[in-house]
């Protein structure tokens, strides 16, 4: 155990070195300039982390199913517009760095209130008034223009003169290290959180609500203070939004972004820690890339989760982590095989599914736009029999030799757990 | 008193569409205790299916077969998907209808494009029924309650005189004894999803040429939906009948009331000045907050009585 | 001080129309070993339920200690001192065998409800938690997950996390249900060893292990007491031999 988390440091120092250093390997040498582009992925990557991993404060760790995580992101986010303001108008003599913080207590004050109200009830009644305060704070938003700025929203500008360090962040590169900077904060801080009393009877109460009772615990107080300090962070995240963009409306508290932070944390892998990160910065990419090549980015996403949710509910690292027991044994060499077969089919079955999915899409929306279909620079004609046929064909037929390899995977798989099992029950 | 007779027709009108959605997605809350995210889904895949069958085969034909179509489609989601997520949890049920929304809202796009479809009212129904003054009362509307008032006869006669419906019933409240006395509860399961799925369908066929048939119409009917089947209680389809008159007639009313808080509190001689947010939220009309009351209302609700109305099960 | 520690007073439960418990009055003393036995559907387990907090009397009153505690919230009333476990085992299935114990112990040790303390330095927690483990033997499982524990080492952390916080009185719900014999003897054992100087109330129906432990037996039949004393005395009883039809014989 404690050497699989020595290892495991050494795993997030690496992450840390890319994230520090990444910007540079899209150095543009010769204009002097860093890629607008990559700075604004990797920004987005860091914000989103932090609704992610905030997000799962509730979902994974404490197993509350909320539906209004955007809402607390969202009220950073605006709170610190004006606080921009103010601090530009010389009414706030806080420097840039601390902004965020502000953000955070935002984010925190609203959570309490809302946490107070939401956390009474269990289960279901608990994610339908979460739901109730998601589409609340979002008709607010559009109908309370002073604070919220109704449809357009409220901007400032972040140069405010005050810096501990005396940068002006009007370079996107300094914004990015600022994000940096707080999202390893926030995460550290939030990886703490899970190592204290309250983390660990959020834990429990997540496993076993009544148990935890007969412990002295008061399991509604557990989870209310859970969810306020959750929605700290998520205010910190939005508060690094507002400095980005410089301009704050409804999307940021709306139903899509605390879909968003679900995917990411349920995608990545709700049962680790680190998973969320993965899965903030999976889907960052996927938004980013794939959505440029297909207009069925939804779709695949849509897909890929509602596959986690039937056959890999740990998520991504959950499914790493899986290996991790044959790994240590030194028998992974026995699952290569396995793999190599599988792969190919699964392959074959997804481009089944993305060729039907492209060419529908092509046939109505591409068509409306006036786009075509291109693939490997051949124009695809939509309205042949020709390219639906292929793609059936792959997807069906994949899909069964797909199921031939996965039966044989499973056969090995649970061979070499069952092999293992008595050292895993000794770990 | 013109505006509170053709307020209270419209909210009758709206009520009835909103109970036939809430209706089933209640019956498949109570019985599974899964929460349906994909419900207004399928409402809109009711509303799209109407209105290409329409055009091929006429209203009437397309009435029929597209809640057909959209049970079938129930069935098949409840087969192939939400029954195998349902030995991974109840959280697992709900992010797995949760993301049946992504697919269905996407495949709608794909299949019928971005922009809203011309799914009108059909011609034989298009005449108004009668005037009251000055106003117009559509002949369709009153086909509408007509049909939602036909459809909740049809399904309380189906619980409460067939064998099934007796099965469904004592599952609606006791699923485990139910199952313990013999009954397939699995397949009386995917009945009811098929069945909820075919409401919801039929609501679409209808309310697709009232409301406008678009890909947001999910995202815009499915949060009131969930407030009213939320409000009305689990397990009784009466409460989900009261819920859905009265959010309906809310809805329509708050519209048309221009008065505000501070109406409220002018005779006491109190005014307010200056332009911040304390002001504006004194000032708002209860026409322009009309959106926020059902999620008002939700809350409240759930905070001082979680069974809702008349709900005999518990959250 | 009276002596008693938990006292049960004219406590009656109805369940819609079906009452369940009928007027019960029971006085358990402190310190002593108490097995509650009955036939299926004598209330047992709701009697549990009703003292622990997890249902609300319909009538009567629960005093533990010389406090009264009917109207309070489980978690108000462990804190007070009493704790229970389960018949069907409810434990933390995905924490390890080390911190369930360990959340077992964090209120009694005043930790409540911080998130400023790291936890793995806590000295004096880890050190109790570990004697935990030693007595319950469970040290070689201790960063197994609970879930993946054999049957009989779940019913050990189960008790373990009963008495983990130091609760005085300790309700045991059929502690030994679907062990083997070998398994119910070390049970046996474990619970006699944490309960020296601590009230225990156990419902039971493995009856070898109700003569093992108890100092004094209740039976309960339809939601009403029928005999309360010793061991022998109650062996005797004749209501009690109709009840059981003859199973105390077979003992």
């Amino acid at each position: 155990m404690s050497g699989g988390r020595f290892k495991q440091g050494w795993i997030w120092i690496a992450a840390l070195a890319i994230a520090i250093m990444a910007p540079w390997a899209f150095y543009n040498y010769g204009t002097g300039r860093h890629s607008g582009f990559v700075l604004s992925m990797l920004s987005q990557m860091g914000m989103m982390s932090i609704l992610a991993l905030s997000y799962n404060m509730l979902l994974g760790q404490a197993g509350l199913f909320s539906l209004c995580h955007a809402t607390f992101f969202g009220i950073g986010g605006y709170a610190t517009i004006h606080f921009l303001n103010l601090a530009g108008a010389g009414d706030l003599p806080l420097p840039m760095e601390l902004i965020p913080l502000l953000a955070g207590l935002s984010g925190l004050g609203l959570a309490i209130v809302f946490g107070y109200m939401a956390t009474k009830q269990r289960a279901t009644a608990f994610a339908m008034i979460t739901l109730g305060i998601g589409e609340l704070m979002v008709t607010a938003a559009l109908m309370f223009h002073h604070f919220f700025g109704g449809e357009g929203g409220v901007n400032a500008n972040r140069m405010i003169g005050h810096s501990l360090f005396g940068l002006k962040y009007a370079s996107g590169i300094q914004v990015y290290y600022l994000i940096l900077a707080w999202t390893l904060g926030s995460a550290l801080a939030m990886f703490f959180l899970t190592l204290t009393p309250l983390g660990r009877m959020a834990n429990a109460t997540r496993d076993n609500f009544e148990r935890v009772q007969f412990m002295g615990y008061d399991p509604r107080i557990v989870r209310f203070l859970q969810f306020a300090l959750s929605g700290f962070f998520a205010g910190i995240g939005g508060g690094l939004y507002a400095i980005t963009y410089e301009i704050v409306t409804f999307d940021a508290l709306a139903a899509p972004l605390s879909a968003n932070a679900l995917l990411m944390a349920y995608i990545g892998g709700a049962s680790a820690f680190g998973g969320p990160i993965l899965g903030a910065v999976l889907i960052t990419l996927l938004q980013s890339g794939v959505s440029l090549m297909s207009n069925s980015w939804l779709v695949y996403v849509g897909v890929l989760f509602i596959g986690m949710v039937i056959f890999a509910p740990q998520g991504i690292m959950g499914l790493v982590m899986a290996h991790g027991p044959i790994v240590r044994a030194g028998q992974f060499g026995r699952l290569l095989m396995p793999y190599v077969r599988v792969v190919p089919a699964g392959l074959v079955m997804a481009l089944g599914f993305v060729g039907l999915v492209e060419l529908t899409s092509f046939l109505t929306i591409g068509a409306a736009q006036g786009k075509t279909l291109i693939l490997f620079g051949n124009r695809i004609d939509v309205h042949a029999v020709l390219p639906w046929l292929l793609a059936t064909v792959c997807l069906v037929g994949g899909g069964v030799w797909l199921r031939l390899e996965a039966r044989a995977f499973r056969r090995v798989w649970e061979k070499l757990m069952l092999e293992l099992k008595p050292q895993r029950s000794a770990a | 008193m013109e505006i509170v007779l053709v307020s209270l027709f419209n909210g009758l009108v709206y009520g009835m569409l909103l109970f036939m959605l809430a209706s089933g997605l209640t019956l498949i809350f109570s019985m599974m205790g899964v929460l349906n995210f994909a419900h207004a889904s399928i409402y809109m895949i009711g509303a799209y299916l109407a209105f290409t069958l329409s055009q091929l085969l006429g209203f009437f034909p397309a009435l029929i077969i597209a809640p057909i179509l959209c049970g079938l489609i129930g069935a098949a989601i409840e087969v192939w998907g939400l029954r195998r997520v349902h030995n991974n949890g109840h959280i697992a049920e709900l992010l797995f209808t949760f993301g049946m929304v992504f697919i269905i809202q996407r495949g709608v796009q794909m299949i019928w494009g971005m922009l809203p479809m011309a799914y009108r009212v059909p011609a034989l129904l298009d005449f108004p029924l009668f005037t009251v003054y000055g106003a117009n009362f559509p002949a369709y509307r009153g086909f509408m309650l007509l049909v939602s008032v036909g459809m909740l006869v049809a399904t309380w006669l189906l619980l409460k005189k067939t064998r099934v419906g007796l099965i469904i019933q004592a599952a609606l409240t006791h699923p485990q004894m139910a199952s313990a006395l013999g009954h397939n509860v699995p397949r009386v399961f995917t009945i009811v999803f098929a069945g909820g799925c075919l409401l919801a369908g039929l609501a679409g066929v209808i309310g697709g040429n009232y409301q406008t048939t678009e890909p947001g119409m999910a995202e815009a009917m499915g949060p009131i939906v969930f407030v009213v089947v939320v409000f009305g209680g689990l397990g009784s389809l009466s409460g989900c009948f009261i819920a859905s008159i009265l959010m309906g007639l809310i809805q329509t009313f708050a519209v048309v009331i221009n008065y505000s808080l501070l109406d409220l509190v002018k005779p006491l001689g109190i005014t307010v000045s200056g332009d911040n947010l304390f002001t504006e939220i004194l000032t708002v009309p209860v026409a322009r907050i009309g959106a926020l009351l059902p999620f008002a209302l939700m809350i409240i609700i759930l905070l001082f009585r979680p069974r809702g109305l008349l709900g005999t099960r518990d959250t | 001080m009276t002596g008693i520690a938990l006292s049960l007073r004219k406590v009656t439960k109805t369940f819609g129309q079906t009452e369940i418990i009928r007027g019960v009055n029971l006085d358990i003393a402190s310190g002593e070993r108490h097995a509650i036995i009955g036939p299926n559907g004598a209330g047992k387990t709701t009697l549990f339920n009703l003292v622990s907090g997890r249902f609300p009397l319909s009538s009567g009153e629960i005093w533990l200690n010389d406090a009264r505690v009917d109207r309070l919230p489980p978690h108000r009333i462990n804190r007070m001192g009493l704790s229970r476990s389960f018949q069907i085992t409810s434990i933390f299935h995905r924490l390890s065998v080390f911190e369930n114990l360990r959340c077992a112990l964090l209120w009694s040790m005043g930790y409540h409800y911080s998130f400023w303390t790291p936890l793995w330095i806590q000295r004096e927690l880890t050190a109790r938690t570990d004697s935990m483990l030693e007595q319950l033997n469970l040290a070689p499982r201790r960063d197994t997950a609970a879930g993946l524990l054999s049957y009989a080492d779940q019913r050990a952390l189960e008790i373990g996390m009963t008495i983990a916080g130091g609760a005085s009185v300790i309700l045991l719900d059929e502690p030994t249900a679907g062990m083997s014999n070998a398994e119910t003897d070390s049970a046996v054992e474990l619970i006699r060893r944490v309960s020296e100087g601590k009230t225990l109330v156990m419902v039971e129906h493995d009856m070898k292990v109700v003569f093992d432990l108890a100092d004094v037996i209740t039976v309960l039949v339809y939601g009403q007491v029928i005999a309360s004393g010793p061991p022998q005395a109650v062996r005797a009883n004749a209501a009690v031999q109709e009840a059981y039809l003859g199973a105390l014989d077979a003992a």
